[in-house]
């Protein structure tokens, strides 16, 4: 992408969120979306939240376990160690970087590909505000659900560790639970819950704006899918950058 | 009343559309007519405010179009109903669902009221059997006439239809036809129809307009489109054997009619 190329994308996603960024002409309509969103980006995703945050939490506690065998460190680092990695990073950023696959490209198909068969230019014509009856419930979905995302993200991320400890013994169980609850700060929850909102309006607001701005068929939905899940995980890190500095640095 | 005046779109410099200016009259059925690549789409396009024309004005009821506040433009859309190309029913809601959504979205009446109207377009258009399947469970043909009635629902002044017999075999295409016909007669509406197919012209245009090359290179009746003497007209129209004959045996019949009258 060219340097002009970037900024006309800057300027065309700021324009297209201030048109989806506004009172939806009905509250009905859009309350009854908002739902029905919320259950198809949010509800539908549990189950890979689920699967990857239980073995990855599982790896995490073999691989500290493994390479901190040394006898200067206690064993219940194992757990405290795990547990920082698992709440700061791998439930907000490494979750999101999933669900920028698995969201992001379900978004920018389904919009992209009602673009191409007019039925956004259809909403249009009805004098409807396309931009913000298709995005604004999408974005307000998954934004409000990724707290609930990231929490079952962060039981099964530990309870991952916790069943490893029980068949492997190292560390022991008791162990392990005395290091999750050391040095315990609820502040870390909070951080973690806030900027995965802020990844879930990344994701469904990126992913929306690659949606709408299809032109052509359906080679051309397939390149914005994949392009808004590229762009996606790109400004994810960039912004992990930027929030961590901000919040903790 | 559509009235259009020295409409001119330019795409990077390209003429599409060269200083159009015609007149669609309220209760008639208006035929673009053009090959592909004619202007005739982007013409329409314009029409309804989803390309922004170079120059000129579009007049609605003596307002025009392209001056309107767009809190204007949301008001006149109401009043147009679209029939798309390729139908563009959404594909997550029913039958019933997409012909009560301009309900939903702009009438005060209660759930009740609204799907008694829906219900009452799709009657209209004679799919009432059809009312709770998704668009992928139902015919191109009834994904028209479901569009047709969604276009409707709000009682339109405007009714556009973008080449609405494309892809149908002959009978639904006829079908199809002598329902935007019926409608326009029965609402008083005014009716602008881009098409190619020389038998909807015949079927059911009152007035036609011929483009070529982003030029209005033809207005008329249908009955003075076979006896043009503009060599693209007929060039377009007599592309179709079918037509070709049937102007040799008006000429017969013309000649036969003029011995006998001797």
């Amino acid at each position: 992408m060219s340097i002009t190329g970037f900024f006309e994308n800057v300027g065309s996603y700021t324009l297209l969120m201030k048109r989806v960024l506004t009172i939806p002409d009905r509250m009905r309509e859009f309350f009854k979306d908002y739902f029905q969103e919320m259950y198809k980006l949010g509800v539908n995703s549990i189950w890979i939240v689920v699967i990857i945050s239980f073995f990855i939490g599982a790896v995490i506690v073999m691989q500290i376990a493994l390479n901190i065998a040394s006898p200067m460190l206690p064993r219940f680092t194992v757990g405290a160690v795990s547990r920082e990695i698992i709440l700061l990073e791998f439930s907000s950023t490494i979750m999101c970087l999933i669900l920028a696959g698995k969201v992001g490209s379900n978004i920018s198909s389904e919009i992209g590909t009602m673009r191409i068969t007019e039925q956004v230019d259809a909403l249009d014509i009805m004098g409807v505000n396309s931009a913000n009856y298709l995005i604004f419930p999408k974005i307000t979905a998954f934004v409000s659900f990724m707290p609930v995302l990231v929490v079952f993200s962060m039981f099964m991320g530990i309870f991952g560790g916790y069943m490893i400890c029980i068949f492997t013994g190292t560390p022991t169980v008791d162990t392990y639970v005395f290091g999750i609850q050391s040095f315990f700060r609820e502040k870390l929850i909070w951080y973690s819950i806030v900027k995965s909102m802020l990844f879930g309006f990344i994701i469904s607001s990126v992913s929306a704006y690659f949606g709408y701005s299809v032109k052509g068929g359906a080679l051309d939905v397939g390149r914005a899918s994949t392009d808004s899940v590229v762009i996606n995980s790109v400004l994810i890190l960039a912004t992990d950058l930027v929030f961590t500095q901000l919040v903790l640095g | 009343m559509i009235v259009v005046k020295n409409l001119i779109k330019e795409f990077e410099g390209r003429m599409v559309l060269d200083d159009i200016s015609t007149t669609f009259d309220r209760g008639a059925v208006n035929m673009i007519i053009g090959k592909s690549g004619s202007g005739k789409t982007v013409f329409l396009k314009c029409l309804i405010g989803l390309i922004k024309p170079s120059s000129g004005a579009i007049l609605y009821d003596n307002e025009n179009f392209l001056s309107m506040k767009s809190k204007e433009v949301k008001q006149l859309r109401r009043y147009m109903g679209v029939l798309f190309q390729g139908s563009a029913l959404f594909d997550s809601k029913t039958v019933l669902e997409n012909v009560m959504f301009p309900l939903d979205m702009f009438s005060r009446k209660n759930k009740r009221e609204r799907q008694k109207r829906a219900e009452f377009c799709l009657e209209r258009v004679n799919l009432s059997d059809a009312i709770d399947l998704y668009p992928s469970e139902i015919s191109g043909g009834m994904m028209k006439r479901a569009a047709i009635a969604r276009a409707i629902a709000l009682n339109p002044k405007y009714l556009f239809c973008d080449e609405p017999n494309s892809g149908l075999d002959p009978k639904t295409a006829q079908l199809i036809d002598e329902l935007i016909y019926d409608i326009t007669k029965d609402f008083n509406m005014t009716t602008v129809v881009v098409s190619h197919d020389m038998n909807s012209v015949m079927n059911i245009g009152d007035h036609v307009i011929f483009f070529n090359e982003g030029i209005k290179e033809w207005d008329g009746t249908k009955s003075e489109v076979m006896n043009s003497d503009n060599q693209a007209l007929n060039d377009f129209v007599f592309a179709s054997d079918l037509f070709k004959k049937i102007k040799e045996a008006d000429e017969i019949i013309a000649e036969k009619e003029e011995e006998r009258v001797k």
